[in-house]
């Protein structure tokens, strides 16, 4: 110890040296960026052209009540918000019963294993193209006799099959509650490879002895699901949805990936943008201090619902 | 309840498809455990006493042979419908409940006709609980108590149901020395006030002999022999059960019978009665060595240990199997420190012959 220490006090600036890299990069990519953005959002009207011009901004919150106030913003909050909470829960219990399911087969388990995880490690947007493509309507959807429809997507060709109605998912005219039908069932989909990886894990981890003693109690197999296979997972049954939730908030790309830019079918473009595409758009007009404004709205709403998050979890998670 | 198993015999099929290589973990095992006994399968690790334990628990299939729980042949019945309680050696406490709850979730399992209302199960549990001495410790969760408090806790979920058996798989083997000691009386004690056909598996052989009616001796998945602790240790069936009973361990030399005369090396240490001339191996039990100035065994002393109640000698001879002998005599004997040899008459009782071959007891007349 009395050698380390004596090095330690003879080359301190070394121990600088070799952290410096990581320390700049940090400060300058990480650091810097978060105290500009909390300067920004409370500069009122702050954008990069007037600033160029020399202008100076008055300090104050006038960057937030007009976010707030935006009706656009509003309907992004509500998208952002809906789409987290259909979604979570929705991928989080799909994956539960998909992992328990895998772990509990012999054969087979591998190659299915491999199936989900797929999106994983597909690209997002190209995943979406797909989907786009599989609820699109090529054609028109009102279609008279004269005007036919070229193809309906393989949703609606299986609708039909079985008989029911052709739904407009996505195309001109369609209805918000199938677009957000669309949505959830896009994000479940990508969301579920990697909540599997981590539940899959999880259960594959847990002593095979609760369950011989679960056997030889005779207990039931929804009992040993509810009061041991859960509670044992908890923890990364927790974890999953905390990063779900983040992740819920911070989603755009998917919405890209379905409705291109226009982030809505063509007669309502934007009608489903996000508190992230809010911000990007806000950027992209020359908008600075209103959208760093709304970038910190989004991150006190994921602090707040995290904390929230982490305090159940307190009560009902076994570590 | 009796518990009957004929010629229980389990084959594990071997990984490797292509080569031979199925293991024969239980070997045509035959054995009728008599109603409210305490019986040990004692083993090397490998002899098949666990699986024979999972297999009279139901969590594994024998690959032939039966099993009756009284009259009722349970052979092909799931675990839940037998009737056992089961004690894992990791005793298996369901880490996110409380010990309550874990004395509780086998009476929540509870169907039909069984089912109990809340206040029943509960007065279940703490009745259990008062047996096992842990009704002060319910609202605890299983971290927060010692390995014999977990211990204890584990027999009282698997005594609450009321069991027609109870097994217990290594229950002492996660017990410090001291824990065990007292563990294995409060094992003992609990048998004899719930008086639970018990079954249990350890490969102490202590363990085993202090407080089991009967011990099953077993090795490669074929049993040695059956029988009170005792008669097993003063009377083993073969040279294994011979080794394996008994610390400090036998003393084993190679010598022969000549003329009805034990010999070890060129000394006729005991009588043979009506037995052939043969090689032979000889056991000697430690406490079996009479110190005698005029002994008919003489060996080569390396070292006296003087553990208060009795001394133990620690000597080698060129016969011996093993690197050193060890003998055990009363305290009252005197050595001097420049003996360089010392000699012994042997108790009748205490040496046993052996098949060179096949290692099988050759029984002498007389004893």
């Amino acid at each position: 110890m009395a050698d380390n220490n004596m090095v330690e006090s003879r080359h301190p600036w070394k121990a600088w040296l070799y952290l410096a890299p990581a320390l700049v990069l940090l400060a300058i990519f990480t650091v810097w960026p978060i105290i500009n953005t909390i300067r920004m959002a409370f500069l009122e009207n702050y954008s990069g052209l007037k600033a160029v011009g020399g202008a100076t901004f008055k300090f104050g919150i006038g960057n937030f009540t007009k976010v707030i106030k935006y009706k656009k913003f509003v309907q992004c909050l509500k998208n952002t918000v809906l789409i987290c909470f259909l979604t979570v829960p929705i991928s989080t219990a799909l994956a539960l019963l998909i992992s328990v399911a895998l772990n509990s087969i012999k054969w087979f388990q591998k190659p299915l294993q491999t199936i989900f995880f797929l999106p994983y490690v597909t690209n997002s947007i190209a995943i979406g193209m797909v989907f786009a493509a599989m609820f699109n309507i090529v054609g028109s959807f009102y279609g008279t006799e004269n005007q036919l429809i070229v193809t309906a997507g393989i949703i609606n060709n299986v609708i039909q099959f079985f008989g029911g109605q052709p739904v407009n998912w996505i195309n001109y005219g369609s209805s918000y509650a199938a677009n957000i039908a669309v949505m959830t069932i896009y994000i479940v989909w990508n969301a579920l490879p990697f909540k599997i990886l981590i539940l899959l894990g999880g259960l594959q981890s847990v002593n095979k002895q609760y369950y011989d003693a679960a056997k030889v109690d005779g207990t039931s197999k929804a009992r040993i699901f509810g009061r041991i296979t859960v509670p044992l997972l908890s923890p990364m049954i927790a974890y999953v949805v905390i990063t779900g939730f983040i992740g819920g908030f911070k989603e755009y790309t998917s919405i890209v990936g379905i409705f291109g830019e226009s982030m809505g079918p063509a007669d309502d473009a934007k009608r489903l943008n996000t508190m992230v595409g809010f911000v990007y758009d806000s950027l992209s007009t020359n908008n600075q201090g209103r959208a760093s404004a709304a970038a910190l709205i989004l991150f006190g709403l994921i602090l707040v619902v995290t904390l929230l998050e982490l305090y159940v979890s307190k009560k009902k998670v076994h570590y | 309840m009796k518990v009957e198993l004929q010629n229980l015999t389990k084959i594990f099929p071997s990984r490797n498809k292509n080569a031979n290589e199925e293991v024969v973990a239980v070997n045509d095992f035959t054995f009728t455990i008599p109603d409210g006994t305490l019986v040990g399968l004692l083993g090397p690790s490998g002899c098949g006493k666990s699986t024979t334990l999972y297999m009279i628990c139901g969590l594994q299939k024998p690959s032939s042979g039966k099993i009756f729980f009284g009259d009722d042949d349970v052979t092909q019945l799931p675990p839940e419908n037998r009737g056992v309680g089961l004690v894992f050696q990791n005793y298996a406490l369901y880490p996110h409940m409380t010990v309550k709850q874990n004395i509780l979730f086998p009476l929540q399992n509870l169907k039909g006709a069984d089912k109990l209302s809340k206040e029943q199960m509960l007065e279940r549990a703490y009745e259990v609980a008062k047996i096992v001495q842990i009704d002060n410790l319910m609202e605890r969760k299983p971290s927060e108590l010692s390995g014999g408090q977990q211990q204890r806790v584990a027999i009282a979920r698997a005594l609450v149901k009321m069991p027609r058996v109870l097994l217990l798989d290594e229950p002492l083997s996660n017990l410090d020395a001291r824990l065990r000691l007292q563990t294995r009386e409060e094992i003992k004690r609990i048998q004899r006030e719930t008086k639970i056909t018990t079954v249990f598996v350890t490969h102490d052989q202590e363990e085993a002999m202090s407080i089991s009616d009967m011990i099953v001796v077993m090795k490669l998945g074929v049993v040695q022999q059956i029988g009170k602790p005792q008669d097993v240790y003063s009377s083993p069936a073969n040279l294994f059960v011979a080794k394996f009973l008994g610390t400090p361990p036998i003393n084993v030399f190679n010598g022969c019978v000549k003329g009805e005369k034990v010999y070890i090396g060129s000394e006729a240490v005991a009588d043979a009665k009506g037995i052939a001339d043969q090689e032979v191996s000889i056991g000697i039990r430690p406490e079996g060595f009479i110190l005698k100035d005029d002994g008919p065994f003489t060996v080569n002393l390396s070292n006296v240990e003087v553990m208060g109640r009795d001394v133990s000698i620690v000597a080698t001879h060129e016969c011996s199997a093993n690197p050193t002998i060890r003998a055990i005599i009363d305290a009252d004997n005197v050595i001097a420190d420049d003996v360089k040899t010392v000699r012994f008459s042997i108790k009748p009782n205490k040496i046993f012959l052996f098949n060179k071959e096949t290692e099988e007891r050759i029984y002498v007349e007389g004893k």
